[in-house]
This record gives structure tokens, sequence and C-alpha cells, in this order.
């Protein structure tokens, strides 16, 4: 029996804990079986904490046997490397933190281990989560289960293709651009972005500061609610982290959406989207009016086509700042064969950070550098406004806005590598969400020639909730939950 | 101060003048390597300067909060050893740095 219990959906899992049907080590078991079998083909993960995992689901065992355990008490779960993790390797994809062991844990990673939830490892991604395929891990590319030629997107790559090849049941990633609601969509998994402050980023390697928020990754949006009141909420270390109360999204599960006001903006529809992913969205669509939605195809964001140049000069700006930390002194990779402080500095950061990681670094320094500032920066920031300005009014009228989540299907290795606009215009769909900070899921709904295809319901600030609703809807009526490929 | 967003190449010594600011060693095959690369993702960024955007003020972060505040007391934070466990070199329970005066 146990051989199988890597299919299930945390919450069937939880189901089978609680009626003592089998134990945390027998499904942390099967998980790491799994792994063993397909992780030489998919390589989902950076670092593996099997010896971890299994001493946590004894931990959780116990929890049962003591009647504390939660919904995700022994639920194995897979960690982006962005999210710092007491005493196990954290290196971002990058070879610059090959070797560091963070002296302290992210709030998400606390609130995990309070959960009781089992950590199998750390999943791969893009090097400081700037990328949309993991092919710019310093550790290589991760494969998408569903064809293991193509990428699985990203930057949260990793951690959806362990969801979908049994690697884990449930996934942490982080989204700045799309990072988590692309990978989702190309590998056919329910991905969360929430609102920019409901989730805190203390101890999050920080990429850009404005846009960051980590979020879940899994097989239906059951488990995506259940991840996501595990994390929400305020945390005083980080200063943007949201005060407000925050309520329990599991129960906007099960939710009529008749009568919900659905907003279609033309400008998502553009060329260079493929046609069997306009034709999967057409029919999702059409689902969604026959569960009782008002679908309005005349709403218009003028401001979309603007956010991806918004994005690349906001996001790579705040990057070259954060990134400045790494200088080979306090920790991480550390060149020391220079003749001077400098040499051995520009050296640490020339050999410690690939090659996208260096465009962004520079794009960024120089959107930020004297004379360029005002037309660079100064613009992308005041262009944010506008595209603020055009969700507000959108969302006075409507109560989500759905799009497509990828203009494509997943897409060979190596097929947009030396391209870095090509690479930029994958995103295209999710940055308008990012840049303005609003709450994004992405739900699978349909595949085109054998490949998943996401949808993309975004909605109004902290309104996790309704998009939940949604999306649960949705994925109810299409049948779709915890459809695994065969690997 | 205004300038010319017309022109979005840059030259290999801007490449060699922004990796310099950002402190990355490049060489030459870096450098053309990035000046092709940066100046084709410059290009598509023409079109921001055309979008009126008088009297808008800037978004620094889409959720504000402001004077996010907190008590001042004490409280444990990390050890010295466990702040210095992944120092490159340490000394006396200090990290090492090369002289940064010469």
């Amino acid at each position: 029996m146990s051989e199988e219990l890597w299919r299930m959906t945390a919450h069937e899992a939880h189901e089978g804990l609680r009626a003592r049907a089998f134990t945390s080590v027998e499904l942390t078991e099967s998980v790491l079986q799994r792994v063993a079998d397909v992780e030489p083909r998919v390589h989902a993960y950076i670092t593996l904490s099997a010896d971890l995992a299994l001493e946590q689901a004894r931990e959780a065992d116990a929890k049962f046997e003591s009647g504390t355990a939660t919904p995700l008490t022994g639920i194995p779960v897979g960690v982006k490397d962005v999210i710092v993790t007491k005493g196990v390797r954290t290196t971002a994809g990058s070879r610059i933190l090959e070797n560091f062991i963070p002296p302290y844990s992210s709030h998400v990673y606390e609130q995990l281990r309070r959960s009781g939830a089992v950590m199998v490892g750390k999943t791969n991604m893009d090097e400081f989560a700037m990328g949309s395929s993991t092919e710019h891990s310093a550790y290589g590319a991760s494969h998408n289960p569903w064809n293991l030629e193509l990428v699985p997107g990203g930057s949260s790559g990793g951690s959806a293709a362990a969801v979908s090849a049994g690697e884990c049941l449930v996934a942490l990633g982080s989204d700045t651009g799309g990072s988590i609601r692309q990978p989702a969509a190309l590998c056919g998994n329910v991905g969360l972005d929430p609102t920019y402050g409901r989730v805190s980023r203390f101890g999050i390697v920080a990429f850009g500061s404005s846009l960051d928020q980590v979020g879940p990754i899994g097989r239906d949006v059951e488990d995506v609610a259940t991840m996501l009141d595990c994390i929400s909420g305020h945390d005083p270390r980080d200063s943007t982290s949201n005060p407000e109360p925050v309520p329990d999204v599991r129960h906007y599960l099960g939710q009529d959406i008749r009568g919900m006001k659905v907003g279609v903006p033309k400008e998502y529809f553009i060329a260079g989207m493929e046609p069997g992913v306009r034709a999967r969205i057409d029919e999702a669509l059409k689902a969604l009016e026959g569960l009782g939605c008002e679908i309005d195809t005349s709403l218009s964001l003028p401001t979309t086509e603007h956010a991806l140049a918004v994005y690349y000069l906001i996001a790579p700006s705040e990057a070259s700042a954060n990134l400045a930390r790494y200088d080979g002194v306090k920790y991480g990779y550390s060149y020391r064969e220079g003749a001077s402080m400098w040499e051995n500095m520009e050296q640490t950061r020339a050999r410690g950070f690939g090659d996208e990681v260096k465009r962004r670094i520079m794009l960024g320094a120089y959107a930020l550098s004297a004379g360029y500032y005002d037309a660079y920066y100064l613009k992308a920031q005041k262009v944010r406004t506008l595209i603020n300005n055009e969700f507000k009014a959108a969302f006075d009228k409507y109560d989500v806005i759905v799009t497509p989540t990828s203009p494509t299907v997943a897409f060979p290795i190596g097929a947009k590598l030396n391209d870095p606009y090509a690479m930029y215009l994958n995103d295209v769909y999710t940055l308008p969400a990012s840049v303005a900070g609003l709450p994004s899921i992405n739900v699978p709904c349909g595949l085109s020639e054998g490949l998943p295809v996401g949808l993309q319901i975004i909605g109004n600030f902290f309104d996790e909730g309704r998009i939940i609703s949604a999306a649960h809807a949705f994925e109810t009526t299409f049948g779709w939950a915890n459809r695994l490929p065969d690997l | 101060m205004p300038c010319n967003l017309k022109r979005m190449s840059l030259t290999p010594d801007e490449v060699l003048h922004i990796a310099r600011l950002a402190r990355i060693s490049l060489t030459e095959t870096d450098v053309a390597r990035f000046t092709a690369q940066l100046s084709g993702i410059l290009e598509h960024f023409a079109a921001l300067s055309a979008l009126n955007t008088d009297g808008i003020e800037p978004t620094t972060q889409p959720v504000p909060l402001y004077n996010v505040m907190r008590a001042d007391l004490v409280a444990s934070s990390l050890t010295r050893n466990e702040a210095l466990a992944n120092a490159p070199e340490q000394e006396d329970g200090l990290i090492r740095v090369r002289a940064v005066l010469e």
C-alpha cells in the first residue's frame, strides 16, 4: 500500500493520518522512495534533507498520538531554496551561497514547523529567483515531469516539478514577477501569489523587495488554501508585513460563485499567445459562465503592455541594491587570491554570480545611475502608479480578473537561454498583478499538445478568499484536481 | 534631469562603467556579450518615455504602511559563534578582511 502514498493530495493524506491508515513516517518513506526513483530524471531538488524529514515525520506521528495535529502535520513539503532554513544549506540557486548554512530560519519555515509539516528538501530555482525556466540555476535545470525535455517554468520550477512528480505533496515557492504562477501553469499545478504584505518576507533571500512574496504550490486548490493559512499573517520582523487580521481562506472553499463579476482584459489576448492556450482559456471562460459568473470581455487595461518594462527596471534596480551584500566578506563564496580588497570583491562577484544575475545587477545599476535615474527608475515607478490605478478602477466594477497565466505551454530546455528578452516575455501575463501587488492564482484548465495550460485569476488587495472560491469552483466543475503525469 | 531615451544602445565603455559600479569584474568577451544583450533589453523600454506621467506620484511599494514602529526592547539575537559561522576567514572572534586603505 505504502508505495503509492505519494500520489495523495495533502488533505487526503491528512484524512489517512488522522484515521491511522498509515503514519507520517510511512508517507514520508513513500515520498523519499519516489524521490529516489525519479529525481535523477527530474532534478527538482538542490538539497535533500531525508534524515531530517524522517525525524520530523516521527515528531508528527507523536502529534497525532497526543491529539495536537493540524492539517499539515506529517505532510511532506518541498521548500524553495530561496527560503532560509536553520541548519539546512540554503543556496538560492547560486554558486555564491554554495556552502551557506543559515544560523536562523525564515518566518514561513517556522510556521511550517509549528504546524508539524515535514521538509523533504530545498527545491531548485533560477539563481536568486531571476528567471522563468530554472535554467539559470547554478545547479542545473529541472525537467518538466510532463515531458522531460522541456522546462518546468521558473523561477520556482523545482517546487512545481516536485509537486507534479510526486517528490512532495505540496511546496513553497516565491513570486516576484510570476515565479509561482508560471511554473504552476507549465507543470499543471495550482499556485498562489499572495497580496504583497500578506506573508512575511523575513528570512527570504531578497531579490526585489517591493515585489517578493512567498506562496504555495499544490495539486489542488484546497491544499493551496491550507498552505496559505499556515504561512499568512503579521510578523513584526518584516516591516512590510500587513498587521490586518487574516481570514481563514479554507472557509472560501466550496462557495457558490453565481453572480461573481469577472473582467477579462482584452490586452492579454495578444500576438504571441499559442492557439492551443487561447482555446483552453476560451473554454475556461465558458465554464465560469456555466457556474453563473458574469463574464465581461470589454475590460481594457491599456497600460498592461508597459508592465514588462516597469518590472524589468524596478526589480533589477532593487536587486542591484539587495545583492550588494554578496561581497565575499561576511558569508558566501570568497575569492582571496587578488592583490587588493577591491579585486577580491570584483572577482568574488564575477565568479559567484551567473550571467542572468550579472545582467540584472548591471541593468539595475544603470537605471539607478546618475543621469538615468529620472528617465528609467523614477519613470518606471510612476508608470507603476498608472498600472495600479487601472487595476483599482477595474476592481470597482469586477470581483476578479481572469487571464491566461502564460502565453505558451512549456518550451524546450535551451530554446530561450541565449535571448534574455524572449525569456522575459514568458512572464508577460503575470507581471502586471505583481507590479500592482495583487493576489493571483494559477489553476490548470486543460492540455494543449499534451501539456498543461493555466488560467490566472487576479483578486483585489487581500481578497485571496475570493480567488480561492473562484478557482475551487472552476477546479470542481472542470475535474482536473490532482492529475499527475506518467513518469 | 531629462535625458535622451531615443539612444537606447550602450557602448562597451558604459558597460565597463556599470560593472565597476556593481563591483563585477568582466572579461573582454563578457563586455561584448553584455553590451549587445543589455542594449537589446533597453530598446524595449523606450516606449515608457512616451507615457504622460505629469503629476503622477511614484509607487515605491504597492501596499504602503507608514511609520512602522516597534517597542525598543532588549531581546536575544545570534551568538557571536553563530554570526561568524559562515565567515570566509576569522580571527579572535572577528571577521578578517583585507586592508581597505593601502
